[in-house]
């Protein structure tokens, strides 16, 4: 139905797809997975229109075309479902429906009446029953999930493409759009359907294109894929490969302390996290691993106040931290390096001396005013310590290099003397040299005693750096590894774990029981957990 | 639902998608829209009791079709500003475009009710044409381009009356100062064009394809355009239209008074924009209804009127009422708004 071969697309800096062939079939339900940056969404975006392609072609029906908008892809009869509902909450579900195609009566009026009649034909076909003529926000997430469905759909679309529609559903919501997505593949529309939770992909789809570094590495039939061999590709590491040494910069373990600095029990966000509990101990480094989506940032910034929890809570040194706010996370002493430097961390126009001292300015000042011999101070030995690459504590942060960025950053929260570090992807997008040298100072930060929480979707650098690793899955825990677990190979494993099942054959530690370890792991350590291990026996 | 056939199993799992929320909780959402969209309709039904029972002269023929006539202007030039508005935009240039209008008008009289007519409509519909262009094409934001064609129009109409000194006069007898002055039914021209502009823009607001555009695009400009929704066409049709409704509004004036007066129409637009935003119609685009602008012009006027009645108070006061009036409508709207969000 929709074809494309040798597809290259490259942005400043960036190849992000190059040499991609992709076909989506009638009547098929096709997964597009990959990690981060594997050019899914730049994909998407050339089929859809909204991006045009550099080199390759694009055929549909079996002749070429060239999408210029969005709007000749839609009217060629490609419909985008987003991961967030793109409609107008305040206008009616019919209105929504119809919008630019209302039936019209006598004197080009619009016929409500009629409208209201078929949009909720429409909608019930679908397995729908609403009053289509309430205000879309007024429906749940799902609920308008299914309305952009219905109207991709009676645009006469013969592609829906669907990046993460699932990601905002509830459960029993994903049920009726799975009932939807097979009453699509039954009347012969190709579905593109994008989706980190391996369940989903399983269930639903019948091929699979798996994306890397912008090339396929992977295209075939989802039945015959054992998914143990889905992550590997994903991540682009062989199941058993021996583990390298030396290549990157993390000494071995640390000596950490018995008492947990930081204790975090039953995290829940709706949608995000499903009780997530971890505790950090000072001088430890505490790896977070899970796929994409699994809720590995939503986790970093939970703890750091920067979610607003629904439940469950955060401890730092036996005092609970007052939740949702990331400014009594900051007292308390918890430090969070985001992973999108650029929108949450560094501002650009601003000088290293300047960014360093943003966040310790008001314990750097005194009735009001900024203490600058202090301030000095302070930022020369930062810049020293952390290796700071720069002309001089003047030059603008927007000059230096990544690496050097996220050294600034690093050294804003150090001033702050936090006791608990979270790293969110400290490397990306960094060059080797200065990627090696980001993992050098994480070792020494847990040597001089922090906690540090380490995000990575780089299996090597997880493994290297952390002590332990607990991986999360769906906004849940589904396992920690523990001494010599911390293996790429146990990892991959662990992520590959379908539900109900041990992740591994043999029942290994508990999950409490690290050499070290003193404080029994909190009673909701992982609700996957136990459900493991009851099935085993 | 007490035993779990194939049956119930489906039907709550439809019921549960289409009623997310608990009854109690909509009922609320519900009383808040009603609210939103009648609270400025209540109170001016408050204000008009209030003002009937204390003054003798104000349920008076005479003072309700002063207010009426005088109602009728700012509710031409709020009509266009509830399409601007309505898609999330402001129109600031309506207050020059009133005075210019009226000014072309009287000068164009002496050419005949023809070009006295066309020829405000004309140039303010340029003008707000060029406002849509600039504010649709090239994303400037509406606020600045708006602000620079109100200071321009202010300086072409200074130019036109040599500095404001040289007034163009209508002459009494004809056929486009009756438009003005003329009482069908005891009822002023002016009143009888501006309800026939409010029933066609209500129908075209509500039940045209160019109407549900104006409410995607203020609602959700990206969605909208991702639905194939002519953004920017409709931007620059309700930019357009607002110079339109600018320029009439200007030109009946100018019949009403015989003259193209210059030093009207300044701080007009803000008038507007209250009248608007009083009658329910939400600043941030997507949401608003004509017969709430009507009911905002009116509660304006009413409460003009009121202080005028009371003869101790300095006329100034009215400002400060209708400010405070403002305030309190914004605050409620957004109180409202975020009660309807929340659940």
């Amino acid at each position: 139905m929709l074809t494309v071969t040798g597809l290259c697309k490259t942005f400043p800096g960036v190849r992000a797809l190059s040499d991609v062939d992709f076909t989506a079939r009638a009547g098929e339900v096709h997964a597009l997975v990959g990690e981060n940056g594997a050019g899914k969404s730049t994909l998407i975006k050339v089929l859809t229109g909204v991006y045009q392609p550099d080199a390759g072609e694009l055929a549909y029906d079996g002749s070429p075309v060239r999408f210029a908008t969005p709007l000749a892809a839609q009217q060629a009869g490609i419909s985008t479902i987003y991961q967030e509902v793109n409609l107008v909450p305040l206008m009616s579900v019919a209105r929504n429906l119809f919008l630019g195609r209302e039936p019209r009566g006598r004197l080009g009026l619009i016929d409500f009446r009629r409208m209201h009649r078929e949009a909720r034909e429409t909608l019930r076909g679908l397995g729908v029953e609403v009053d289509v003529r309430r205000p879309l926000r007024e429906l749940g997430v799902g609920t308008q999930q299914m309305v952009a469905l219905a109207r991709a759909v009676a645009v006469d679309a013969r592609v829906v493409v669907m990046d993460e529609p699932t990601s905002s559903l509830e459960p029993r919501e994903v049920r009726t759009l799975f009932g939807v997505i097979r009453t699509l593949r039954d009347r012969g529309i190709a579905v593109v359907y994008v989706s980190h939770r391996m369940d989903e992909l399983y269930e639903i789809c019948d091929a699979v294109t798996v994306l890397r570094d912008g090339r396929v590495v992977h295209t075939g039939q989802l039945a015959g894929l054992e998914r143990l061999k889905l992550v590997s590709l994903m991540l682009g590491r062989e199941v058993g490969e021996v583990r390298a040494e030396g290549l990157t910069k993390f000494s071995g373990t640390h000596d950490a302390a018995a008492q947990p600095v930081l204790e975090a029990t039953g995290l829940t966000v709706r949608h995000q996290l499903a009780g997530v509990s971890l505790s950090l101990r000072p001088g430890e480094v505490v790896g977070l691993g899970g796929l994409l989506g699994s809720g590995r940032s939503e986790t970093a910034k939970a703890v750091a106040g920067a979610l607003p929890l629904d439940d469950g809570g955060v401890v730092v040194a036996g005092v609970p931290v007052r939740p949702g706010s990331t400014a009594a996370a900051i007292r308390a002493g918890i430090s969070l390096l985001p992973e999108d430097r650029k929108s949450e961390g560094i501002v650009p126009g601003l000088s290293v001396r300047e960014n360093i001292a943003l966040a310790a300015l008001p314990g750097l000042s005194r009735f009001g005013l900024v203490d600058d011999a202090r301030i000095d101070r302070i930022v020369d030995t930062f810049m020293k310590r952390l290796r700071i690459k720069a002309a001089g504590p003047h030059q603008k942060v927007g000059e230096l290099s990544g690496g050097n960025q996220q050294k600034v950053l690093l050294a804003r929260w150090l001033a702050l003397h936090p006791k608990v570090l979270l790293l969110d992807e400290p490397t990306r997008g960094i060059d080797v040299g200065a990627k090696a040298e980001v993992q050098a100072l994480v070792d020494e930060l847990a040597d001089d005693g922090l906690a540090v929480l380490l995000i990575s979707s780089d299996p090597e650098e997880l493994i290297e750096g952390s002590d332990r690793v607990i991986v999360l899955k769906d906004g849940a825990v589904v396992r920690e590894l523990t001494g010599d677990e911390v293996t790429e190979d146990g990892l991959l494993r662990a992520i590959a774990a379908e539900p109900g099942r041990p992740a591994e054959p043999t029942r290994l530690a508990p999950p409490a029981a690290t050499p070290t370890a003193a404080p029994a792991s909190p009673p909701a350590a992982g609700p996957a957990e136990t459900s493991a291990g009851d099935s085993d026996g | 639902m007490t035993t779990g056939t194939e049956e119930t199993v489906v039907r709550a799992e439809t019921a549960a998608v289409s009623g997310d929320d608990p009854p109690g909780a909509r009922r609320s959402e519900r009383l808040s829209a009603v609210a939103q969209q009648h609270g400025a309709l209540v109170t001016l039904a408050v204000v008009v009791v209030a003002a009937s029972l204390g003054f003798d002269t104000f349920l008076t023929g005479d003072n309700l079709e002063n207010m009426a006539l005088s109602s009728a202007f700012l509710a031409v030039v709020a009509l266009g500003m509830t399409f601007v508005i309505v898609t999330g935009g402001i129109d600031l240039s309506v207050g020059s475009l009133f005075a210019l209008g009226g000014v072309l008008a009287a000068w164009g009289s002496q050419y005949g009710t023809v070009v006295a007519l066309l020829l405000p409509l004309v140039v303010c519909g340029l003008v707000g044409l060029v406002n849509g262009l600039l504010i649709a094409r090239s994303g400037l934001a509406p606020f600045i381009v708006t602000l620079a064609s109100m200071l321009g129009a202010r300086g072409v109409l200074l130019a036109l009356t040599d500095e404001g000194s040289r007034t163009y006069l209508v002459d009494k007898g004809s056929f486009f100062a009756d438009l003005g002055q003329g009482a069908p039914l005891g009822i002023g021209v002016p009143v009888w064009i501006t309800v026939a502009l409010f029933v066609l823009g209500a129908v075209v607001l509500r039940r045209t394809r160019f109407g549900q555009y104006v409410y995607a695009v203020g609602g959700n400009e990206d969605a909208a355009a991702l639905m194939g929704a002519p953004v920017a066409r409709t931007k620059v049709g309700v930019y357009t239209l607002s110079g339109v409704c600018a320029g009439l509004a200007g030109a009946l004036n100018a019949a009403w008074l015989v003259s193209g007066v210059t030093i009207l129409g300044s701080g007009m637009e803000l008038e507007a924009i209250s009248a608007v935003v009083i009658g329910g119609s939400l600043l941030t685009g997507g949401f608003g209804y004509l017969s709430g602008t009507l009911v905002g012009v009116a509660l304006l006027k009413v409460i003009q009127n009121v202080i005028n009645q009371i003869g101790s108070l300095d006329s100034a006061y009215q400002q400060v009422v209708s400010g405070a009036f403002l305030a309190v409508v914004v605050i409620a709207q957004t109180w409202l708004g975020r009660r309807q969000r929340v659940l």
